[in-house]
């Protein structure tokens, strides 16, 4: 739920959806990626939220929330039943990394996942500077933060190897939202892949 | 906050045969009923509350005296309806109905067969969920609601508001399933046919036709609800709130009264059979046993629903063992896998089964933030 209210990776993530498609939106919070999915793309949107708060907050907004806990996988939900299933800036925080990968693109034909990147140049010089780094992608203190995983663009892609996952598209943002081309891995605070088998 | 005040029921006379999905027709039947809240001029804003196994159509505020003042007599799931509660008769009109084969009033085993004159007792057919809703839709016809703004309620009242999506797709537009399941496993028809077989086996029981030998089988009653509340309960709750506290000093090693629970549920069992028809409970039961809308699509949940134009808004409760939060997960995902609009949500509650009639903060902001979205 705390989330920037600024959402660049919203902008992309709607740019990749075609009326009518089928979205599943995992830690949807409040509904809002959805809702915009919903008004501007015409997609049928389902979401899952964990926290009682959030589902309350997308109930209010109309929006097919499911509650549940992405940790146990998505068991109940049909294989490829979505044309999308999005994880925004979710990743970092679900212990069962590979397996939340996998059951995404079980039940989804394109898995869209955005993450803050640890390598962005601005969190490598927090860590030189021998603090762990607060940044707009990365905005807790080590000490209330619920990211588990810290990983950079490269780690993630060699994952993606590893499960065998093609990477169909990338994007990478800095931190006003801005599109990044050149040493992604380095000026990119926030990246946005679109994923298939 | 004061609710709905004083209320009191309404019977419909229904003279149209109403033909039953177990082969036998109801010539003509009452339905008794309570209303709260003012029916608009669309009559858009009409909400039905359907009871699960021991309800009855009065739900909310209390009856009155012979002197007209209020009685101790609170309406059943009072807590959610009435002036700005989710229910808020301010909006919408709200009604209650006691099902056919109740003891409350409507149509049922205690009533006269009007082929004997004498009560029908066992003769009075077995009615299902589908018969249930059939003789709602009547009511609705009766009232002049074309379609319901939303259909409500938990455990075999979810059922009920499920089925109706399913028999009449057009007339009703929200369907809050609570507490409920898409059919029962064979673990509660395991318990059902025990409450069952505690009423069958009651030498007061006659066959069914006990009314006319003056006697009621409370001894198989009192025995039938004290399992249905053990099932209520959710094993933490129970624990908290009885323990193993004994009712009077050290045990007796004897096989009075003891422990606290016990005293609970000997309470709970007397009062029921004191006030309950044992015909009525065991077709209660068996309209739960039989309920099972997939099971003319091979068993498939999503293709039964597919029918379904409602949009949904299912609740389920983590203690409840009874209807576990799994069972309402079987009707959240065929509904996703048709692309049907449905909302879920899962309550922290210490309760139990019995959850869905608590006055949780949670549980009920959730209907509350529902219905709000509910156009009239």
């Amino acid at each position: 739920m705390n989330q920037p209210a600024e959402r660049a990776d919203f902008d992309l993530i709607a740019s990749w959806v075609q009326p009518g498609e089928r979205v599943l939106d995992l830690g949807c919070g409040d509904g809002s990626l959805l809702q915009r999915l919903i008004e501007e793309r015409g997609a049928l949107g389902y979401g899952v939220e964990l926290e009682g708060a959030g589902v309350l907050a997308a109930i209010a907004k109309g929006i097919n929330v499911v509650q549940g806990n992405l940790e146990q996988g998505l068991s109940g939900f049909d294989d490829q039943t979505f044309n999308h299933v999005v994880l925004s800036r979710t990743l970092q925080t679900v212990r069962h990394t590979e397996r939340i990968l996998s059951e995404m693109l079980r039940v989804g034909r394109e898995a869209v996942v955005s993450f803050p990147n640890f390598a962005y140049w601005k969190n490598r010089m927090a860590v030189m500077g021998g603090r762990m780094p607060v940044s707009e992608d990365l905005p807790y203190e080590w000490f209330d933060t619920p990211n588990l995983r810290f990983f950079t663009l490269l780690d993630f892609e060699s994952l993606c190897t590893k499960m065998s996952l093609i990477i169909r598209e990338r994007q990478v943002l800095d931190e006003a939202g801005r599109l990044i081309v050149e040493e992604p891995n380095f000026l990119g605070s926030l990246a946005v892949y679109r994923l298939g088998r | 906050m004061s609710g709905v005040g004083i209320v009191a029921a309404q019977c419909a006379h229904f003279t149209r045969p109403l033909a039953l999905k177990g082969g036998g027709v109801l010539p003509a039947f009452d339905l008794v009923y309570e209303t709260y809240g003012a029916l608009n001029a669309a009559k858009s804003n009409a909400i039905l509350v359907c009871h699960a196994l021991s309800g009855h159509h009065h739900i909310a505020g209390r009856t009155a005296d012979e002197f007209g003042k209020p009685t101790a007599n609170v309406g059943w799931w009072d807590n959610i309806v009435g002036p700005g509660r989710p229910l808020d008769t301010d909006r919408f009109f709200i009604v209650g109905v006691n099902n056919l084969g109740g003891c409350h009033g409507t149509t049922g085993p205690a009533s006269p067969n009007p082929a004997t004159g004498k009560p029908w007792g066992a003769d009075f057919p077995v009615v299902t969920v589908e018969d249930w809703v059939a003789s709602q839709a009547r009511l609705a016809d009766h009232l002049g609601i074309d379609a319901w703004a939303a259909v409500m309620g938990g455990s075999l009242g979810g059922m009920q508001a499920l089925q109706w999506t399913l028999s009449f797709p057009e007339r009703i537009r929200h369907s809050l399933v609570i507490a409920a399941a898409p059919k029962l496993s064979a673990e509660n028809i395991a318990f059902n046919d025990v409450a069952r077989q505690a009423i069958l086996t009651d030498p007061d029981f006659h066959g069914g036709h006990f009314y006319e030998h003056g006697v009621r089988p409370l001894r198989g009653l009192r025995l039938a609800r004290m399992l249905g509340h053990i099932t209520y309960l959710s094993d933490d709750q129970m624990a908290e709130k009885f323990g193993r506290r004994l009712r009077s000093g050290a045990g007796s090693y004897g096989f009075d009264v003891e422990f606290e629970i016990e005293s609970y549920l000997r309470h709970q069992g007397d009062k029921f059979a004191g006030v309950f028809d044992a015909n009525t409970y065991l077709r209660m039961t068996k309209a739960l046993d039989y309920f099972d809308p997939a099971q003319d699509f091979d068993g498939d949940l999503a293709r039964a629903l597919a029918r379904a134009r409602a949009k949904f808004l299912i609740i389920a409760f983590s203690t409840d063992w009874r209807f576990s939060p799994g069972r309402s997960r079987e009707i959240v995902h065929a509904l996703v896998h048709n692309g049907q609009a449905v909302a879920y949500a899962e309550i922290d509650s210490v309760h139990g089964h019995d959850s869905f009639l608590m006055n949780e903060p949670h549980y009920h902001a959730v209907v509350d933030t529902y219905l709000k979205r509910v156009t009239l």
